[in-house]
């Protein structure tokens, strides 16, 4: 097998597979950036998973080819009203951000899990038959080699992951929106005095991320399980937030680790067919995106420096 | 009389404690007025009602005559208003025009016309004397520039009224004289400024008029003119102050700590402690003058052991502690009362009696093989907060519910009942009315006659003056003049401070 | 209202508002909420077995508790649990199936070894948080899901041939009393709830009596300060998670010694040790909180079980109903500053 058969075989997993996490690690960055931490990633793409299985199994025949997009948005206003408990309760009732969050990913695996014995009367949904088609993107595929791998037979929903990251970096460093979710997260009693609301930018950050999120679940469900159970998300929630930690809470850094990410989970998926990795234990391959995570946050990050205000409550006459 | 400003009647709670009580405050146009108080008094707390920050339970606003209602700073800008911030409100990763819009960002097409910011900002520069660099981000600029910063960013919302908390805090006396040339051009430009302090100098120096606060009270107002600073001191603690400490004349005898070619990093590897050389001798008590960041800090870390020493010797009593670890230059004889009591000084979540054993826990008699021996914990406990008049329901009480002055008096009480060889106290007085003032003076002048060492750091040039036998000026991490406190003066030191030679301040008349 | 009876309140008023919110759902779903909490109930303490299954239940929450509690007073959010405790039953039974020790010992080695297991585990994020300032929480998440698949690899390929689940370990390791379990209707429920209270105790001990104690609250009240008093700060963090670790190594080796005998192959975690989480919250972070805590969500997970078959519900409800408690207690302040608004009225 050449060299050039195994990017094939690699890189349109690794795009796919980063997709999701592309689009909840932009959803932490804008969180984080207003200074709440969003531990519940995780549970907001579980949220997302199962609207958009749930709305496709429901809508799919009706929509046709319409549906997944629908899905998806249908999954962003879901992720935006449950990532709204995270937010009154981390910013108006002031509760510790990581123990909400950690709530909210339980809210979500029980909530979603009862909806779905409720309807079905069974612990896991059907698959869906409607999904996302793979096509080739005009012109770019027809580049030699490199548009065979990276532009052929792929998802569109995964380059539009990769161009949002640059149209949030836009947004967060260019605009007055952008300049005062820094402020608020580096320095909430200074953004007060120059009369921005920090409550209301916290809150926009808290929703933006649970859209974000909503359509990363609803990605991942999609195109990588086409159903919903109870290990629909497993994990991808966190590695999203390690994405963004690592990215050190820049768009595009963020962008590159979900990458990274995304290979490393493409490995473990694929990794058994390619002939370098057949010879390793299946348990090294799954096992592998979650070390490197570690090791990229120990070995890379080091002193990564979070916004100066996250995980803070902001209470006014605290001097 | 056109007053700019009236408050009326104003009160301001907060849970447990009512910050402004029924206070009157009016300013002309064109003054310069001072609102005086100790720390704690209520002042901050009245004038971020002015702007916007705290809503008042009671009481009204008129700003030129009219009664207004300020429930945001948003509003307080609109008016005319503007804050110049103790702690200043300046996001460190954003650029010194980034601050300055923040809120009120010039667009393009719905993005941030940083062209047009440029602008503004350098007009307003310029017209006022206000001196930055535009692009620079705010966490490596000075102070005296994040200080300008600030005053730009009142004046870039069109503020008439300005509100000055504490401005002369991080100052050098240099810098002060160059801030009061601003304020006066500020008057000049047809402004109105609202000074807040608790520097009597200054407000003889530069003010017209005075309103004095205390606990929460207004006492009333003056002018300047008719009035002094025995009088003004007077009115804001509600008795008669004693400035200078009673001292008798010391007799120093040994050397204990002798410090000598030190060099120290500070966190960014910078060389914060240059070749350093200093002794205290037992008996005597050594001030270190200088402005906040030049090193002091990084001195004091290096001695106690927090900080890895680079090259250079310290000496305890002859013996080198040089590399030792915080503990073991705890049992070598070194007591230190830390700059930052909440930061360092105190686990406020623990009760006073843990507190007080913070540093002594782990040895016989408040432990014994890895058990806690409460009863000896709480017996010690109780006899210093006794014998240091620490004011506290009990001993068992959360250090977080006592107030600054009585936290400091156990740091304190704890630090000294050791019976140390060398004290260290940074900054001890910071934040404390002047019964505790008086109170901590006292103790360490106590040390000093019972042959001790101290060493003394405070930006604070009145304290320095006042209970040091020597005084050593530290500028760019180096002792650059060590001077008898009877044979200077505040200017010179000032010069000192701010890096001149000691022949040049000497030379120096009246600027 | 002092605030002892404030702090005891809150995590009451929490629950209510939990169950209520469950019931809400129960009926806006087309269920009988009556039906189903009396469905509930019944599961807990209808007869002897279930009442003899829900300590059984509670005894690895409790202990999970004991870990989330242990970390939290110490500054330090272990989320790892589940991980610690899957490590913790793994090792647990190998001990008790590789190893021929006589009664008394075999099953005191096998706890030990648990414990052991799951401190090592917990002493990855401990040492990464203490030297790297990398924040445990991730690492001890991903650490979970690394768990999950190392334990079932050995499963597989080193404790048994390939199959998916091992075969029982030695009666000399088991935690299991044909005493307990007689006059219980042959429930399940084993002697592991001693060492969930022994956990309690000696919890209670090293944070309240002892100098250890002492140091590890401080570093998590004030790393600061602590080091300017000459306490080890990295040295602290690492104990601390140690400890948490191991006492979340123990907790599986209840489920590995006491409720199953037997490991096999998981498809998912096993959930207690993030219930081990609402359990330290419901129960303030304190040693008896926790007991009572963890004897509460023992019932609830028991008493769920019951409800699929007489009231039709989803066991799921009570997941919902436990989340909304975290975040009914998580948001404390607001049925704080209700309470107090309470008492001023009540003043006036």
């Amino acid at each position: 097998m050449s060299f050039v058969d195994i990017l094939h075989i690699i890189i349109p997993s690794m795009i796919a597979l980063a997709a999701p996490l592309i689009f909840t690690a932009i959803g932490g960055v804008f969180s984080e950036r207003t200074g709440v931490v969003n531990i519940g990633l995780e549970g907001l793409m579980v949220f997302g998973a199962f609207t958009s299985i749930v709305f496709t199994l429901t809508f799919g025949d009706a929509l046709g080819g319409l549906t997944p997009w629908l899905a998806i948005i249908a999954a962003m206003v879901v992720g935006m009203l449950f990532s709204l408990l995270h937010a009154v309760a981390s910013i108006t009732f002031r509760a510790d951000q990581t123990v909400s969050g950690v709530a909210l990913n339980f809210l979500a695996a029980g909530l979603c899990l009862f909806l779905v014995k409720l309807m079905y009367d069974k612990g896991q949904t059907d698959r869906i038959s409607v999904r996302f088609n793979k096509t080739d993107i005009p012109i770019l595929s027809d580049i030699p080699v490199i548009g065979d791998i990276f532009f052929s037979n792929v998802y569109v929903i995964s380059y539009i992951a990769i161009l949002v990251p640059f149209i949030v970096w836009y947004v967060l460093f260019k605009t007055p929106f952008g300049l005062r979710i820094r402020a608020v997260g580096e320095h909430p009693m200074a953004a007060d005095t120059m009369g921005v609301n920090v409550s209301k930018i916290r809150y926009l950050g808290v929703v933006l991320s649970g859209a974000f999120a909503g359509i990363g679940g609803a990605i991942h469900a999609i195109t990588v399980t086409n159903d919903f159970s109870h290990s629909t998300i497993n994990g991808q929630g966190f590695m999203a937030l390690a994405a963004m930690i690592f990215g050190k809470w820049h768009p595009l850094g963020a962008l590159g680790a979900a990458l990274f990410f995304g290979l490393a989970q493409s490995l473990s998926v694929v990794g058994g067919s390619l002939p370098f990795f057949s010879g390793i234990p299946k348990v090294y391959l799954d096992i592998l995106p979650y070390v490197l995570t570690i090791i990229a946050l120990a070995g890379f990050i080091g002193r990564a420096d979070a916004p100066k205000a996250s995980g803070k409550p902001y209470i006014k006459g605290n001097r | 009389m056109e007053y700019v400003i009236e408050m009326l009647d104003i009160r301001k709670e907060f849970p447990g404690i009512v910050a402004n009580d029924n206070i009157t405050l009016q300013v002309k146009k064109g003054e310069i007025h001072a609102l005086l108080g100790e720390n704690g008094a209520g002042k901050s707390t009245l004038m971020n009602v002015l702007f916007g920050l705290y809503q008042p339970e009671k009481g009204e606003i008129r700003v030129n005559g009219e009664k207004v209602h300020i429930s945001n700073p948003n509003i307080a800008n609109d008016l005319g208003i503007g804050m110049v911030h103790q702690h200043f409100m300046l996001v460190d990763p954003l650029t010194v025009t980034e601050n300055i819009i923040l809120g009120k960002e010039p667009t393009k097409f719905g993005k941030i016309n940083l062209k047009e910011a440029s602008k503004e900002v350098k007009k307003i520069s310029d017209q006022y004397g206000l001196s930055v660099d535009p692009d620079a981000k705010i966490a490596d600029i000075s102070v005296g520039m994040q200080q300008r910063v600030e005053i730009l960013k009142t004046l870039y919302r069109g503020a008439n009224i300005l509100i000055f908390d504490e401005p002369t805090a991080v100052l050098t006396p240099q810098e002060i004289k160059e801030l009061i040339s601003i304020m006066k051009k500020l008057i000049a430009e047809g402004k109105s400024i609202i000074l807040i302090t608790h520097k009597l100098k200054e407000i003889m120096e530069v003010c017209d008029r005075v309103t004095v606060i205390r606990k929460g009270q207004g006492i009333g107002t003056v002018n300047v003119a008719e009035t002094n600073e025995n009088e003004l001191a007077s009115l804001m603690v509600g008795r008669e102050v004693v400035f200078k400490t009673e001292k008798k004349e010391g007799h120093p005898k040994q050397d204990v700590l002798k410090i000598e070619n030190l060099v120290v990093k500070d966190a960014r590897h910078v060389t914060a402690v240059n070749n350093l050389s200093l002794n205290v001798r037992a008996g005597e008590i050594v001030g270190i003058a200088g402005v906040d960041g030049n090193g002091q800090s990084e001195l004091i870390e290096a001695i106690t052991g927090l900080r890895k020493v680079e090259s250079g010797t310290i000496r305890l009593n002859d013996k080198e502690i040089t590399k030792f670890t915080p503990r073991k230059v705890t049992e070598s004889g070194v007591a230190h009362i830390p700059q930052d009591r909440h930061k360092h000084g105190l686990v406020l979540d623990y009760s006073m009696s843990d507190n007080i054993v913070l540093q002594t826990y782990y040895k016989k008699p408040y432990s014994n093989y890895g058990v806690l021996n409460q009863k000896e914990i709480v017996k010690k406990a109780k006899k210093i907060i006794e014998e240091f008049d620490v004011r506290t329901p009990s001993e068992s009480t959360l250090a977080r519910a006592l107030s600054g002055g009585n936290q400091q008096k156990a740091i304190i009480g704890r630090e000294i009942d050791r019976n140390p060889d060398l004290l260290i106290a940074a900054q001890p007085t910071r934040g404390l009315d002047v019964g505790a003032i008086e109170f901590i003076h006292k103790r360490l002048i106590e040390q000093r006659d019972q042959g001790k060492a101290v060493l003394l750091v405070s930006f604070e040039l009145d304290e320095i003056m006042n209970v040091s036998d020597r005084i050593a000026v530290m500028y760019e991490g180096q002792v650059v003049a060590v001077v008898n406190p009877k044979e200077t003066t505040e200017q010179e030191l000032g010069l000192l401070m701010a890096g001149s030679k000691r022949k040049e301040a000497g030379e120096v008349n009246n600027v | 209202m002092s605030k002892r009876t404030v702090n005891l309140l809150v995590p009451i008023i929490a629950v209510l508002l939990g169950l209520l919110a469950g019931a809400i759902i129960m009926l806006v779903s087309g269920y009988n909420p009556i039906l189903g909490y009396s469905a509930l109930l019944e599961g807990v303490i209808g007869n002897e077995y279930n009442i003899g299954e829900t300590i059984r239940q509670a005894t690895p929450l409790i202990l999970a508790g004991l870990a989330v509690a242990f970390a939290f007073k110490t500054g330090l959010f272990n989320i790892g649990v589940e991980g610690q405790l899957i490590m913790g039953w793994f090792a647990a039974v190998w001990v008790g199936i590789a190893f021929d020790l006589p009664a008394g010992v075999h099953v005191i080695v096998a706890i030990l070894a648990a414990a052991v297991a799951g401190a090592l585990w917990a002493a990855i994020p401990g040492i990464l948080k203490a030297k790297l300032r990398v924040h445990e929480v991730i690492v001890s998440i991903m650490l979970n899901y690394t768990a999950l698949y190392v334990t079932n690899y050995l499963i597989r390929n080193v404790l048994t041939d390939n199959s998916d689940t091992t075969e029982r370990i030695a009666e000399t390791a088991s935690l299991r009393s044909e005493f307990l379990s007689s006059f219980t209707d042959h429930s399940r429920f084993h002697w592991g709830i001693i060492v969930a209270i022994l956990g309690a105790i000696i919890m209670w001990f090293i944070l309240e009596k002892t100098k250890t104690g002492y140091e590890l609250k401080a570093v998590g009240f004030n790393e600061e300060a602590s080091r300017y008093a000459g306490m080890n700060v990295s040295k602290n963090i690492i104990l601390s998670m140690v400890i948490s670790g191991a006492l979340a190594g123990l907790a599986g080796a209840m489920e590995g010694l006491g409720t199953y005998e037997f490991t096999s192959v998981k498809s998912g975690f096993t959930g207690i040790g993030f219930d081990g989480i609402a359990v330290a919250l419901l129960g303030g972070n304190t040693a008896i909180g926790v007991i009572l805590a963890g004897t509460l969500f023992g019932a609830l997970k028991m008493g769920a079980l019951n409800m699929p078959f007489e009231a039709g519900v989803p066991n799921e409800l009570v997941d919902i109903v436990i989340a909304l408690i975290i975040f009914f207690v998580a948001s404390s302040y607001v049925i704080r500053v209700f309470l107090e608004r309470k008492k001023r009225k009540g003043a006036k």
